[in-house]
């Protein structure tokens, strides 16, 4: 049914190849002359801002339309430019950028999202002081993240990486005179920074491997056939290629960005940031660089694989993503803060991404991460605006009947959360979602992780209606009531809602189109698609479970408008597994007492040597050379000063001695000279006598 | 009595002379005379001893006379030219009160 067209090695660079480079740039360059600018200027902040990140939208897209018209005929584009970094003897470091059907896809993905936030934003922070700073932060992480997407190379990619990382940062402590704020910043950075010191101790792996860091370069590449052979060729231990090893080292990486258990603790505390950092960064776009990434090393991580088979390396990412999904998604039914049931559920998501790469491959996971960012980027700005109009509350129990304060909010987040959920056939987060319970149904290894991951829907649609009915459903149980939100805040809302829902139809099974770009294939238009073995009955068991989640949350929450004081309606049914939840299974208790506590005792440890032991050989040296300086002040004035003082002391008595004969009187000096005359006389005459 | 010998008791006596009156004298001019009196009582040494020694017909002993006579002139003027320096600075010419170099 469909032809496969092999990727062509390397095409001549196409001009808009040549200038790709252009996409991270720009929004670089302007977040510089962002940070020059004064706190004041608000208005050219945001226009530069808009105004670069509009420019690296339409190199985008005009980069995936070059892409899109190659793959209609019949080739699949892959344009790498390369350049020597660093030349040490005769091994080269080269950096580059590469354009294929996945960084094309993804660069349209994060520059319009980025768009369409940074223009929410301009509504959403208004009143900050801040203004200036918050735009140069935004442009610097645009930049950066358009720098992940395009990097040909697992250097230039890291550098990105660690920038997106460092953005991160910034933007969750944007508020840093709150303490929280302040905390949660700094656990985002160490937290992701374990991950990305296996993915560093992965990439230097690789270059001694192969002696490139280059992705793909004319077969010369890491991830191209020769380097791949190389690379299994190699064992590294319980039962593991070089291959197999590396790809976990960069998993490991990719989990602590993308928020996979156990590196997810930092996700929901980076909801302290922004609402819009926390849509652009924290849902659509740098949490899913990890999934990129892992897209990206597709073929290390996949290399080695029987026919139909999988790799261990593949396989721990399905386990560490099914388990993530779950594992989140439980947690996210008993929080109530609005931004932290997203945070909760983006690592859920995150999860279902990962899975989907371990079972599906590229395209599967990458299906479901654009559509994914667009709902969820959706969703945040949809919470963001609920709690501007709400004056700051975050508590959707403090919340209730928004519906009709907010229809146009109401309206666009019910899309978000319906796409979220995955409700069928008009909601992208159907078709892709489908794609991964499709990919898990026919994994090979086992079928736990399928489970898992219906489980994960059913539980995705719960949380969703019950934040819904809290918030949107029922009657106002806050303070002042709440007001709808400025055009400019609900315009991007419309499109992400449009977007939610149309996008879907470029992954059905009808009609394959996403997956056939990304893999290089034909696409065709059939509806036997859908008539392949026990997907109609797939697509059914999951609309079942779909509307099971959805009736549950109706039936507990509907229209119940509880106090705020009041138990929740699943705490008075179990309440230990309720507290369990709320408490977020206490992983964060449990790295309390074991990382940090640890890390704590070394610590004290570290400072006890610090003071006593080398302290004590510091003090020990300088007491030694006090005792020398000691000895050589008595040589000094004992010794040498006494020769010396001593000295002085007769020649200034010999002195005066002699000076006495001075008398100054000319007599006396005549009547000596006189009587020694008189005395040599008598010598001369005695001694001529004798 | 040789001639010799009538010389050399003027000479003693008038370098004795000279020496009393420069030791006794206060005055700084009639001390530098008493010098100039002993030196020219060793020129009638020299002068005797080269007329009654036994090379008379040589210019030896002239000579020495002649150098120790132009000495002694040197002598005299920077004795006197210190003298009337110390004259015009301390108004006095007595020693006694020019001990103003003792140690």
């Amino acid at each position: 049914m469909q032809e496969t067209i092999s990727f062509t090695p390397q095409l001549a660079a196409s001009p808009i190849a040549e200038i790709l480079w252009l996409i991270p740039a720009v929004p670089m360059v302007a977040a510089g002359i962002a940070a020059l600018l004064m706190q004041a200027k608000r208005k050219t902040s945001a226009t530069l801002a808009i105004g670069s990140i509009s420019v690296s939208l339409l190199l985008s897209l005009m980069a995936f339309a070059h892409v899109l018209a190659g793959w209609l005929h019949g080739q699949a584009v892959r344009e790498t430019v390369s350049f020597t970094w660093i030349q040490v003897g005769s091994a080269n470091i080269d950096l580059g950028w590469v354009l294929d059907p996945l960084s094309a896809v993804m660069l349209a993905m994060v520059s319009f999202v980025g768009l369409l936030i940074f223009i929410y934003s301009v509504g959403y922070i208004k009143h900050d002081e801040s203004f200036t700073r918050f735009f140069c932060f935004m442009s610097l992480f645009a930049g950066a993240m358009l720098g992940v997407v395009i990097s040909n190379s697992i250097l230039l990619l890291f550098m990105c990486w660690e920038l997106v990382g460092l953005t991160s940062y910034l933007l969750i402590g944007f508020w840093y005179q709150r303490p929280a704020a302040a905390a949660a910043a700094k656990k985002a950075f160490l937290t992701t920074r374990i991950g990305d010191v296996f993915f560093l101790l992965g990439m230097v792996w690789l270059f001694a491997q192969t002696g490139t860091l280059v992705f793909y370069q004319s077969g010369g590449g890491a991830l191209e056939p020769a380097a791949l052979a190389v690379l299994l060729s190699q064992h590294a231990g319980l039962g593991l290629t070089a291959a197999g090893a590396i790809g976990l080292l960069i998993f490991a990486g990719a989990a602590g960005k993308s928020g996979q258990f156990p590196l997810h603790v930092w996700l929901p505390d980076a909801m302290e940031g922004p609402t819009p950092v926390s849509a652009l960064i924290h849902a659509a776009t740098m949490v899913a660089a990890g999934v990129y990434l892992i897209a990206r090393v597709y073929p290390l991580m996949a290399a080695g694989a029987l026919a139909g088979g999988t790799t261990t390396a593949l396989t721990v990412v399905t386990w560490v993503g099914a388990f993530t999904a779950v594992f989140a998604a439980l947690i996210a039914v008993a929080q109530n803060d609005i931004k932290r049931i997203l945070a909760y559920s983006t690592v859920s998501q995150l999860g279902y991404m990962m899975a989907g790469l371990g079972m599906g491959g590229v395209a599967v996971g990458m299906f479901h991460l654009i559509t994914h960012a667009f709902f969820k980027a959706l969703l945040f700005l949809g919470a963001g605006s609920v709690i501007h109009g709400c004056q700051g509350e975050q508590d959707v129990r403090r919340m209730g009947g928004l519906k009709s304060d907010m229809p146009l909010t109401f309206l666009t987040y019910a899309i978000g959360m319906l796409a979220l959920c995955g409700f069928p056939l008009i909601f992208s987060g159907f078709w892709s979602k489908d794609g991964i319970l499709e990919a898990a149904q026919h994994w090979s290894v086992a079928k736990t992780p399928f489970y898992m991951l219906v489980f994960g829907a059913l539980l995705t649609a719960f949380y969703m209606t019950r934040q819904v009915v809290y918030v949107f459903g029922g009657h106002w149980r806050g303070g002042k009531p709440a007001h709808e939100s400025p055009a400019v805040m609900l315009v991007p809302l419309g499109i992400l809602a449009f977007f939610a829902m149309v996008l879907g139809f470029i992954g059905t099974p009808a009609w394959p189109w996403f997956s056939a770009f990304i893999d290089g294939r034909v696409a065709g238009f059939a509806w036997r698609g859908f008539m392949e073995s026990g997907l109609l009955m797939l697509m059914g068991a999951s609309t079942l479970v779909v509307f099971l989640g959805l009736g549950l949350g109706w039936k507990l929450y509907g229209d119940r408008s509880p106090k705020p004081s009041e138990p929740d309606a699943l705490e008075r049914m179990i309440p230990p597994v309720w507290a369990a939840l709320r408490d977020k299974l206490y992983v964060d208790e449990l790295y309390g007492v074991t990382v940090i506590a640890f890390y704590g005792w070394w610590a004290r440890v570290a400072d006890w040597l610090d003071r006593q032991v080398w302290g004590g050989v510091v003090a020990g040296v300088a007491w030694g050379f006090g005792l020398g300086a000691q000895l050589n002040r008595f040589l000094d004035t004992n010794v040498v000063d006494g020769v010396f003082d001593k000295g002085c002391d007769e020649l200034s008595v010999g002195g005066g001695l002699l000076a006495r004969m001075q008398t100054g009187r000319v007599q006396t000096y005549l009547r000596i000279l006189a009587l020694a005359v008189v005395v040599l006389a008598a010598i001369l005459f005695w001694s001529s006598r004798a | 009595m040789t001639p010799l010998t009538s010389y050399l008791l003027v000479a003693a006596l008038l370098f004795s002379i000279g020496l009393a009156g420069a030791l006794t004298r206060r005055n700084a001019i009639l001390v530098l005379i008493g010098i100039e009196l002993m030196l020219n009582a060793a020129n009638l040494n020299l002068i005797a001893f080269w007329r009654y020694g036994p090379h008379p017909e040589l210019l030896t002993g002239m000579m020495f006379a002649i150098f120790s006579i132009a000495v002694a002139a040197a002598e005299a003027a920077v004795g006197l030219g210190l003298v009337i320096q110390i004259h015009r600075h301390a108004k006095t010419t007595d020693l006694d009160q020019m001990n103003r170099m003792k140690g």
